[in-house]
């Protein structure tokens, strides 16, 4: 039927022919994909460029400090190097490094366990939600090494103390992430997994946390990482006083004797394990995982 | 007349949001016959969703009862699988393959062989066989919804209930994934109940109508469809039909909105 406003409105525009056209094909067209040069594949690779400034940082490091001159204060890159080549062959660095990641993985591993049970309370019932907030709330913002003295006056001087440590460390950023991941799983997925006919513990397993996989691995990173410094960290404060010392007593040690490159030396190895791990193994965990399901980008 | 299927008498259904207690529906009769193609119409604020949410046992009525096959319905299960409307209902940790299995998996009452065959069988009854190895998040939606009702009538339910399945999609899209849903239906003759707000696709899809009112919901009237099947959208018997659910939902006389 006519539509006296779509008449109205048509009169005002300028008449025009219609057409139609037969697509051309592909082939004239040209190349529609073509390969990059290899130039731009290199430069638009990451591992590359960052690679380059890596290179750079070292430059500048090696040319400053000769410059300097002071190895006491600034030793040269080549310097520290070399130290901490020696030092790794010689079994002192290696010896330090796996007495702090013994420690590491006994806190980090206890935290996870811990966290998933708290986690697993929170996620039954309604009340230990709320305790699990309140706690998280309160202990989430407090430095981990600020309970140190206590765990001192608690545990004594040794693995204990730190194990207590690590623990407050990772477990308040784990159960923070776990629980937030809970709960941003999609209604429709967890309406199709009740529709499925799962429930109790198979229903958690299986449907929430694959969907809440970005966030745990995220909360295991992040614990990771709070672990890692809140250990070396600790070992600098008591070092003084452990005999078999870590990382941490390492770099105290080089820093009573003045050798400034074993110092550098150290927080090289710091730096080193705390890249892999962060870089290398969770990347890969997250590559094989989240990134590949299109959880995460 | 065999006994239906599913069967709703008086059915009251409530929720609560954070301030309030809603009536989703008042007191909703409504019978579905195997092999129907049920289709529950209305606007927003009906309580079709709701309703089709106690149909899966995801909500209790708060007065009459839901039964399927005899039965009152007790919880969400497999006998009713359900399609959503949104993307997010398939596990995107799963290939295409892997979440169509899932549900078989989950009612273990299948070998591994077994359980593979019958979802490629579904998989290919979709067109989507050579996308099994392939994650959701790499399909577009009309894919993703077709993933999602493979993975429904991969469990030969007894009802497949269908919320708003195709509103997400795009125009072009929707079209063509109601005709393969007649396809589907047409092949394997199941029954569905499918809640929309569009008459297009309720005229388009259904063999008997529903109309809800709104605030709550209330059966306005229920209609047949299928003397549509077969027809060309282009016949006059679907303008009619079209123009009568219209002057039921929103008052004789007014102009047929774009639905």
């Amino acid at each position: 039927m006519p539509d006296p406003v779509r008449a109205a409105l048509a009169q005002d525009l300028p008449p025009r022919p219609e057409f139609e056209r037969v697509p051309q094909d592909v082939g004239q067209i040209g190349a529609v994909e073509a390969p990059l040069s290899l130039r731009e594949r290199l430069f638009g690779n990451i591992a590359v460029r960052r690679g380059l400034v890596l290179i750079g940082i070292a430059l500048l490091w090696e040319g400053y400090a000769r410059w300097l001159n002071v190895s006491l204060l600034f030793p040269t890159f080549s310097e520290t190097v070399r130290v901490f080549v020696a030092d790794l062959l010689s079994g002192v660095l290696s010896e330090r490094i796996l007495t702090s990641l013994r420690v590491l993985l006994i806190g980090y591993a206890a935290g996870v366990a811990l966290a998933a049970v708290l986690t697993t309370l929170a996620v039954a019932t309604r009340i230990g939600n709320d305790i699990l907030s309140v706690l998280t709330a309160m202990f989430n913002p407090l430095p981990a090494i600020a309970l140190l003295p206590l765990a001192l006056i608690w545990f004594g001087l040794g693995t204990g103390s730190i194990v207590f440590v690590l623990i407050h460390g990772t477990l308040w950023a784990i159960v923070l992430n776990t629980v937030t991941g809970f709960r941003a799983v999609p209604e429709t997925l967890r309406m199709s997994g009740r529709n499925f006919g799962l429930k109790g513990p198979r229903y958690v397993a299986q449907i929430l946390m694959p969907a809440a996989s970005a966030s745990i691995l995220a909360g295991l990173k992040i614990g990771w990482a709070f672990a890692w410094r809140t250990l070396i960290a600790a070992e600098l404060v008591f070092g003084v006083s452990s005999r078999s010392g870590g990382l941490g007593w390492y770099i105290f040690e080089a820093r009573e004797e003045l050798e400034t490159a074993r110092v550098f030396a150290g927080l090289f190895a710091v730096i080193l394990i705390g890249l892999l791990v962060e870089s290398v193994i969770f990347r890969t965990i997250e590559a094989r995982t989240v990134r590949r399901w299109g959880m995460q980008r | 007349m065999t006994a239906p299927l599913l069967e709703a008498r008086g059915v009251t259904l409530q929720y609560k949001t954070a301030q309030h207690l809603l009536t989703a529906t008042y007191r909703v009769d409504l019978e579905v016959h195997r092999g129907e193609r049920f289709i529950i119409l209305g606007p927003s604020g009906c309580g079709k969703t709701t309703l089709l949410k106690a149909v899966g046992g995801f909500l209790e009525p708060v007065e009459g009862r839901i039964m399927l096959a005899g039965r009152p319905i007790r919880g969400p299960g497999p006998d009713r699988m359900m399609v959503f409307q949104d993307f997010e209902q398939l596990m995107p940790w799963k290939t295409v393959l892997g979440n169509v299995t899932f549900p078989l998996r989950v009612k273990r009452a299948w070998k591994a062989r077994e359980i593979k065959e019958r979802a490629m069988a579904a998989l290919e009854k979709v067109h989507l066989a050579e996308f099994a190895h392939v994650y959701p998040h790499m399909l577009s939606g009309g894919m993703k919804m077709r993933v999602a009702i493979a993975r429904a009538l991969v469990m030969e339910p007894e009802i497949l209930l269908m919320d708003e399945p195709f509103a997400a999609l795009d125009a072009l899209t929707r079209r063509h994934m109601q005709r393969e849903l007649l396809e589907l239906w047409r092949m394997l003759g199941f029954t569905m109940l499918f809640v929309t707000h569009s008459i297009e696709e309720a005229v388009t899809l259904g063999s008997r109508i529903l109309l809800l009112s709104a605030h709550p919901g209330q059966v306005r009237a229920e209609l047949n469809a299928g003397h549509l099947d077969g027809r060309d959208a282009a016949d006059p018997a679907f303008g009619a039909l079209t123009r009568h659910i219209h002057d039921l939902l929103f008052g004789e006389g007014r102009e047929p909105a774009n639905a």
